[in-house]
């Protein structure tokens, strides 16, 4: 390009911001009053913010007496990172959670396979490997890995493995869920029903106490649950719940000829849903399952009901440390961003895989 | 009059005037044995009488509402009878999934709104079915989908999408995805009915070298130039009655009833 056209075009984007500008901020004199008031508040807003979080911090250091003066104390976040990311894992066996964290990310690869049988066939290796591994490393007691019991696990730890396991649970059980409520079959259609309505009907906190203190008494004497067991119980099958009618949703809307073409083909009830209905429905409704999900990950703050320690938790516990006091608010923050930063990674793996899996449409 | 002479004559005559010269066994492949439909208070269809021979070509036609779809739909299942017989093959339709599971293998149909699996390319359409149902080996499956794929001559669309064909495209894909089931009977549901009238013509030859090949055929349409060139019998519903059958020398040249005279006043 010439020089001459180069400032031509270069005239040309700034003719265009300016009217951009013209038309949307300051087309009349009201509109300008307004823009100019909004611009202020923003301003204020984010320059306060700005000096807050970033430019008065106090980033380095070890106790409270570095932390003097207007700015966030991010030492008391720096502090006690340890606690806020594996809870009360003991030091030493920390190395086990990051290599656990290290497999299932791993064991993820396999999503991204060409067809939907194989995907579904390895996702299903892949979650069960993932499983086992976790659970060896995490837990202990074989392989010479001495035994860390649930009650230690806490922290960002112990959100993704409530969350992760929630997440790989509700999907199974939400497909199974809304086939049965569509199933022919009363007994099964009356079944899923109930289990659907009664478990959405209740809000997750009232099942994960009723689980954490009720549950014992429909045992038989000393049978008891692990606390950690029951609360992923209780999160799968109530987002499984929720998820059943997404999935539901994405069901009704298949049309009726895919039924009838398959039905025609002679493929039976399940080789249906595998291979013509569910693949279709699900892509469907993905925004809707990563909605669910991105709920239930937010959820899983509710198992400090029954005494567990996750994320949130423990800031709330460090929070009330005499030697950190009045520095809670770094700690949700902090809390906050970390959340933020999970829900926003599912987001767009979600718009990611909607333009994956999106087919060429006539 | 003639007229009764004639029909006696062409029904009787109708066992042997099948093209190369074909003799049909004693047992028809499908007998309708006074089939009844109800949908809720509506009589659909009433006291059915049917029997199609093996290489015979049946269309069926008739005003709309007439229950032409219903009574096809019957013959695999997609909609139940409540009274009458329907048997395909020696094996009767009735609540035993096993003769149901027989019958849709040996029965192919395609559809007016076609059906392709949009999420699959065509040559996963077609090999679907005889992979998951027929249990042979995928390139098997392959080999014949490729096969069929250059019969209804679109071989280079193996990898594309049904979304990315034209319609006409996608009922031939769809009328290979049936045949590759290697199916005895092919059923037609107004097959051209939602095409773009260019497209009608490599649909229907397509149907016509099907015919040719000796399958038998039940053919829903209304498309009389079809009915003549290919049809043994052209069967007239009308409010859910068989209400005329016939050569369709006979048909359309000597319609018997008012109702038909009436129909092909509209068609033709």
């Amino acid at each position: 390009m010439t020089t001459v056209s180069k400032n031509r075009s270069v005239l040309r984007s700034a003719n265009v911001a300016w009217n951009w500008l013209r038309v949307n901020l300051l087309a009349s004199p009201i509109q300008i009053i307004l823009s100019m008031g909004a611009l202020y508040v923003l301003y204020l807003i984010v320059s306060f913010v700005l000096r807050w979080a970033v430019l008065d911090a106090h980033w380095s250091g070890d106790s409270r007496q570095d932390c003097d003066g207007f700015g966030a104390c991010w030492v008391f976040v720096k502090v006690r990172l340890p606690q806020f990311l594996y809870g009360f894992y003991p030091e030493a066996q920390r190395w086990r959670v990051n290599v656990a964290l290290l497999v299932c990310s791993v064991t993820l690869l396999p999503l991204f396979a060409r067809s939907l049988v194989r995907r579904l066939a390895w996702g299903l290796l892949a979650v069960s490997c993932y499983a086992a591994a976790a659970f060896v490393l995490l837990h202990g007691g074989i392989f010479d890995l001495p035994p860390v019991e649930t009650h230690l696990w806490g922290g960002l730890m112990l959100t993704l493995v409530v969350s992760g396991v929630g997440i790989l649970g509700s999907l199974p059980v939400g497909i199974l869920l809304a086939l049965g409520r569509r199933s022919d079959l009363p007994v099964i259609q009356a079944l899923s029903v109930a289990f659907i309505e009664v478990v959405r009907g209740v809000p997750l906190v009232t099942l994960l106490f009723m689980a954490s203190t009720m549950l014992p008494f429909f045992l038989p004497e000393g049978a008891s649950p692990d606390k950690l067991i029951r609360a992923l119980i209780g999160i799968t099958l109530f987002a499984g719940a929720n998820m059943a009618e997404v999935v539901r949703g994405g069901l009704q809307a298949i049309p009726k000829g895919q039924f009838e073409a398959s039905a025609a083909l002679g493929l039976g009830y399940w080789k249906t849903m595998g291979f013509v209905v569910l693949p279709q429905a699900l892509r469907v409704v993905i925004p809707g399952i990563l909605n669910t999900f991105i709920s239930l990950l937010k959820d899983t703050t509710l198992v400090l009901i029954i005494g567990l320690f996750d994320l949130l938790g423990m800031v709330q516990a460090a929070a009330t440390d005499p030697r950190w006091l009045g520095f809670a608010l770094e700690g949700y923050v902090f809390a906050g961003l970390v959340f933020w930063v999970l829900c926003f990674s599912m987001s767009r793996v979600s718009m990611a895989l909607e333009r994956k899996l999106r087919f060429a449409k006539s | 009059m003639p007229v009764l002479a004639q029909t006696v004559l062409s029904c009787s005559l109708l066992p042997m005037v099948t093209d190369q010269g074909i003799q049909h066994s004693s047992d028809p492949l499908i007998q309708l044995i006074g089939v009844h439909k109800w949908y809720g208070d509506f009589h659909a269809l009433k006291d059915i009488h049917l029997n199609v021979s093996e290489g015979e070509r049946i269309v069926v036609c008739g005003p709309s509402g007439s229950g032409k779809s219903t009574l096809i739909r019957c013959i695999n299942r997609l909609e139940q009878h409540q009274q009458g017989r329907i048997i395909v093959n020696k094996i009767e339709l009735d609540d035993n999934l096993k003769h149901l599971e027989h019958i849709r293998r040996e029965v192919g149909m395609v559809f007016q709104q076609f059906n392709l699996f949009p999420h699959l390319t065509v040559l996963d359409n077609l090999c679907l079915a005889p992979t998951s149902v027929r249990k042979i080996s995928r390139a098997l499956a392959e080999q014949q989908a490729m096969h069929y794929l250059e019969k209804v001559q679109i071989p280079d669309q193996a990898q594309k999408y049904p979304g990315q064909l034209s319609s006409g495209q996608q009922q031939r894909v769809a009328i290979a995805r049936s045949l590759c089931m290697n199916p005895q009977i092919m059923l037609f549901d107004e097959p051209t009915s939602a095409l773009d009238p260019e497209m009608i013509k490599e649909v229907l030859d397509v149907m016509i070298q099907l015919a040719q090949e000796g399958m038998t055929m039940i053919v829903v349409t209304h498309e009389m130039g079809f009915a003549r060139t290919v049809a043994d019998r052209v069967v007239f519903l009308d409010k859910g009655e068989v209400v005329e059958e016939n050569t369709p020398d006979a048909f359309f040249g000597h319609p018997k009833s008012e109702r038909t005279k009436l129909f092909l006043g509209q068609i033709l």
